[in-house]
């Protein structure tokens, strides 16, 4: 059984419908990737998953549980975690204290996982002290993916995770997102890069006008002509 | 030899400054700064200037007089102020009182995602149904927060010459440093604290990083209204206790808080006393200072018995005056608070 499971999802910021009945679903410790042309509803769709977004139609199942329209308070309870494309740090508090606020459902000695964090990301360990406003962008995508993993979630849900970020990071942060997915986590995110998200992607959707244009393995979609054409540009 | 010395020293006009210059500056710093915490927190955490807030702080007066007159014996024990020994009640009754406003008044409205200028404009209606109450109940006159004997003098002998601060005053003085150092260490070492933080840095990260903004919003309104109430209650043993008592002071507190940058509780508190201080050297009589020096000044020189910045009916545009120069220099004060949108 699938651990997220959203079928024939519709739903908006109210007036018309961005979503026109989106389906995506992936088995737990996988990493699936969204992707498509501007305005397709890649973002909505993650959004609508974690209670951002309300779903006017259509079911979301996480884990076996109906999780449909839950507010996104619940839903890190439930063992899944939100990176937000922008604004994802708190800015003013240091890298430390973005890990802990991570924490904050937690009532057990969460010390051992931020460690793990920064095994993940080790820049931010000589940077612990420093508020998380003044790191580069590919630190703070670091501490905000570091603070999303301080659920220990089941599914960590990334929009854009390198939007903006130099080649450099960009190479960096999605090896991390392999390595933690290797760690145990799935992953879903939403990707402007499309070709190098699809390379890691267990399973890819391919968003157009706010539905399923195409579904398959990444590489599937990589070697499909019609998806290269129309939605990987450049073309090969 | 050393006498002489002494006699050199313009000790009676460096007491004089020390009195009415310095502590008077640190005192009405000291309950500008208990106000304007309560103030930035709010607007940091809830996005709107809540205007009801001297009002609350009046409350909080008046609930540790009820206090003293249900337990007038309270103070004797320790050898402290009744109103000061049974201030904790106080605090704790004005912090339940602010949770009920917010629940009552403030958070349907967030609910109703109104523009933050709505939630301002209830906060005046607060304000004023506050105001009414109060008038209501106590009347319009002037009470005595410390029950019959006069107030306990401290001086400190200073080469002849008396510093002089009386008990609420050093009460007052010594609560606002205590209650400075607690807040700090609450929102630095704190789980709630740095959640406060949080929030307000980002809200929308807060809820998404399953922060419960509902307890956030608690724990603010019970800091701002505890310290309201100590900051009236304080107040009101200084001077007296009357139903303006602190709707008075409601704009020097909110200058107090924008010089300090909306939203920072360190800034508050800088502004508070920056307010304080400038406010009553604005009013300070510095020819008693020029006056040590006549006899080197030549004779057509004549000091004027008073020389102020300011005369001390205009004392209340001072802190205007700061707000304008400080947002000049930085404009979203001292210690970079929040853009308003």
């Amino acid at each position: 059984m699938a651990l997220l499971d959203m079928s024939d999802i519709h739903g908006g910021y109210g007036g018309a419908n961005i979503l026109n009945g989106v389906s995506i679903a992936i088995e737990a410790n996988e990493i699936g990737v969204i992707v498509g042309p501007n305005g397709a509803g890649k973002s909505t769709t993650l959004k609508a998953l974690f209670g951002l977004v309300t779903v006017s139609q259509g079911k979301v199942t996480f884990d076996g549980r109906d999780i449909t329209n839950k507010a996104p308070e619940a839903l890190v309870r439930e063992g899944l975690s939100f990176v937000p494309q922008e604004f994802n740090v708190f800015p003013t508090l240091s890298v430390e204290e973005n890990l802990e606020m991570g924490a904050f459902i937690r009532r057990d000695d969460f010390r051992p996982l931020i460690d793990k964090v920064y095994g993940f990301f080790p820049p931010l360990k000589d940077k612990r002290r420093q508020p998380a406003g003044e790191l580069s962008g590919g630190q703070r995508q670091m501490v905000a993916m570091g603070r999303a993993l301080m659920t220990e979630p089941k599914l960590l849900l990334l929009d854009e995770p390198t939007a903006g970020l130099s080649p450099r990071y960009m190479g960096e942060i999605f090896e991390r997102i392999i390595e933690i997915n290797a760690a145990g986590v799935g992953i879903l995110m939403v990707e402007q890069n499309a070709r190098q998200a699809l390379a890691l992607a267990h399973r890819g959707f391919v968003l157009a006008g706010g539905q399923n244009r195409f579904t398959a393995s990444g590489a599937e979609l990589l070697a499909d002509p019609e998806v290269a054409k129309s939605f990987l540009g450049g073309g090969e | 030899m050393e006498a002489g010395l002494l006699a050199a020293l313009p000790v009676q006009e460096l007491v004089f400054f020390i009195n009415r210059g310095l502590l008077a500056g640190l005192i009405i710093g000291s309950v500008y700064a208990l106000g304007a915490v309560g103030v930035t927190l709010i607007f940091g955490i809830l996005r709107f200037a809540h205007f009801a807030h001297g009002d609350m702080m009046t409350i909080g007066a008046f609930v540790a007089l009820i206090c003293v007159a249900l337990f007038p014996g309270g103070g004797s024990i320790l050898g402290l102020p009744a109103a000061f020994v049974l201030m904790p009640v106080a605090m704790v009754v004005t912090a339940l009182l602010a949770i009920g406003v917010d629940r009552t008044f403030y958070a349907p409205l967030r609910r109703a995602k109104v523009r933050p200028v709505v939630i301002v404009m209830s906060s005046i209606g607060v304000m004023l149904m506050m105001q009414g109450l109060v008038r209501l109940f106590a009347g319009t006159g002037t009470w005595q927060l410390e029950a019959g004997g006069a107030k306990t003098i401290y001086r400190l002998p200073l080469l002849g010459r008396d510093i002089i601060l009386t008990q609420p005053q050093a009460l007052l003085i010594g609560f606002t440093a205590v209650a400075a150092i607690a807040l700090h260490l609450f929102l630095t070492r704190s789980r709630m604290g740095k959640a406060m933080r949080a929030v307000s840095d980002n809200p929308d990260l807060a809820r998404v990083s399953g922060i419960s903004i509902d307890s956030v919003v608690r724990a603010t309104w019970v800091i701002a209204g505890a310290l309201a109430a100590a900051g009236g209650t304080l107040l009101a043993l200084d001077v007296t206790l009357k139903p303006d008592l602190a709707f008075n002071i409601i704009l020097p507190i909110f200058a107090a808080a924008i010089v300090g940058g909306i939203g920072q509780p360190y800034g508050a508190i800088a502004g508070g006393m920056l307010v304080g201080f400038t406010e009553t050297f604005a009013v300070f009589n510095w020819s008693v200072l020029l006056r040590p020096l006549a006899p080197l000044l030549p004779d057509f020189v004549e000091i004027p018995n008073r020389i102020a910045f300011v005369p001390t009916e205009y004392k209340i545009v001072v802190p205007f005056f700061i707000l304008i120069v400080v947002l000049i220099w930085r404009p979203t004060g001292i210690f970079k608070g929040r853009v308003v949108k």
